[in-house]
């Protein structure tokens, strides 16, 4: 059993020059078989093997994570998290998510840093506006929170936005959700992982797949560089290596994967309250507790695995920046990554079965898993341990790319495809 | 940012490229006698390969012509650049 997280124990460990705390997990050389296998130690493959311990009852649960734990997607993303999408079946996917997202530093006893300060999206011409003002429609019906804002009070709610007539693109208004915002990326995974380990589950870091063992359409297991591990039921929550992993069964997904950047500055006071995403000139910023301004890059056109992209990129990101902020223009950028993010053609995700009894896939969310971990993770729990979808997930199925059932969301989706 | 040696135009920024996605994928000869399955595949199943792909380049910002380009995905490094209709030579 864990300690508890509280102001006693960070007291007591003071005594000691903290050097005495409790590891959060265990570091488990792999057993011969588990009843599940999770392959990705992401936020969404630990948030689904702490669901399938906690709601599920399963105890015989092991995540498999080829590098470290949060060092993929989780820990390069830009935190930001929003349920305005435009369809049903989208709406209540990501706001299920947001509904856990409120409570989760309290379940998992670990500071997950929510912060609700809201988020704008921008429009910049009449066809935003109009986009912009259907979603908030759309956004209300589907009961989240959601406002149209116009310059006036777009420049009220964000003064340091130029809400100039003269620029280029000039802002035409926003929608805000006062309950999206950012979350600290890296602690989302520590709390899972901490919390997942406590109740029995084994994270094995530093642990490659490198091959799936099927007997007919079964699954019998999986090969890795700690040696074969025997299982009937594998979770694939293995973000942009999905389509790696499904070729190693004979299977292809209906996926690209590209590199995503991202960029922040050197640290600044604090400037901005808030997340401002702008799609039409691809920007989007965000200040850390650190004080970096965060920026979302966009992806590369082209299938890589390489996590970095081209700098043109960044180029485009930072001049639509510097016309909407140009009290940035001296500020100097600190650090840039990439990452490698699995793009379905609809630019919603696959949470589903798959033709091969026992083998599931979380996939193919593309630009903006994060802000789903929780809710992906308690889906795809369901999905495993029931053998069916959950009814919230049931929509984002392997099978919408045969039957025609799109989820067409790359109006919100935010980062253009 | 990496160089392609357009195979008209000889060497040219990435940029002035826009990607085709995989190669080799070949139009239905009969549209009307394809099943659901077969149409997924063939508009929406793909490889994505990690190591060494086959795919489709455009010059947009030059001589505009289609051409084929091996290159693998793990380290963007190319391999070879060949024109429509050609075999791939590696």
């Amino acid at each position: 059993m864990k300690n508890k997280y509280s102001i006693f124990s960070l007291i007591k460990n003071s005594f000691t020059y903290h050097e005495n705390w409790q590891k959060a997990w265990r570091d488990p050389e792999p057993k011969s078989s588990y009843d599940v296998v999770i392959v990705g130690g992401g936020g969404h493959g630990l948030a689904t093997a702490y669901y399938l311990a906690k709601e599920h009852n399963l105890k015989n649960i092991a995540v498999v994570e080829k590098g470290w734990i949060g060092g993929g997607n989780t820990g390069r993303n830009t935190t930001i998290i929003r349920s305005n999408y435009l369809w049903d079946a989208s709406a209540a996917l990501y706001d299920h998510a947001i509904k856990i997202w409120e409570n989760l530093s309290q379940e998992l006893n670990f500071n997950v840093m929510f912060s609700q300060r809201g988020v704008l999206n921008l429009a910049h011409n009449q066809h935003d506006v109009r986009e912009l003002k259907r979603r908030t429609h759309a956004n209300r019906l589907n009961g989240i929170d959601c406002e149209w804002l116009d310059t006036k009070q777009v420049k009220e709610f964000c003064p340091i936005i130029n809400c100039s007539p003269n620029i280029r693109y000039p802002v035409m208004g926003s929608t805000l959700q006062k309950r999206a915002g950012t979350a600290r990326h890296d602690a989302v995974a520590w709390g899972y992982a901490r919390g997942a380990d406590s109740m029995g589950v084994d994270i094995i870091q530093n642990c490659e797949v490198k091959g799936i063992k099927r007997k007919g359409n079964t699954i019998e297991g999986l090969e890795t560089t700690k040696g074969f591990i025997k299982t009937s039921k594998i979770g694939v929550a293995a973000a942009g290596h999905s389509s790696v992993i499904a070729n190693m069964a004979g299977l292809k997904l209906p996926l690209e994967s590209k590199p995503l950047q991202a960029l922040v500055s050197e640290p600044i006071k604090p400037i901005i309250d808030t997340v401002v995403m702008s799609n039409a000139v691809h920007a989007y910023l965000s200040q850390s507790d650190k004080g970096e301004l965060v920026i979302g890059a966009g992806t590369d056109s082209y299938v890589s695995y390489t996590q970095k992209g081209t700098h043109e990129i960044i180029e485009g990101t930072l001049k639509a920046i510097l016309e909407l902020y140009p009290i940035f223009s001296r500020l100097r950028m600190l650090r840039q990554w990439g990452g490698v993010v699995d793009i379905c053609p609809d630019a919603s995700p696959i949470v589903s079965k798959s033709s091969i009894k026992g083998l599931y896939f979380n996939c193919g969310w593309g630009t903006g898993g994060f802000k789903a971990t929780p809710g992906s993770g308690h889906l795809f729990a369901h999905t495993i341990a029931k053998d069916e979808p959950h009814a919230l997930n049931a929509a984002f199925n392997i099978n919408r790319f045969v039957s025609g059932d799109l989820v067409d969301e790359h109006g919100a989706a935010a980062v253009a495809h | 940012m990496f160089i392609i040696k357009c195979p008209y135009c000889g060497d040219r920024e990435h940029s002035e490229f826009s990607y085709g996605g995989e190669a080799h994928i070949t139009r239905p000869k009969q549209p009307t006698e394809l099943s659901d399955d077969q149409w997924a595949e063939y508009l929406f199943m793909r490889k994505n390969i990690k190591g060494l792909q086959y795919e489709r380049w455009n010059h947009a910002h030059g001589c505009r012509r289609w051409f084929n380009m091996a290159r693998d995905t793990s380290n963007d490094k190319i391999h070879s650049v060949y024109k429509m209709g050609e075999k791939p030579t590696k």
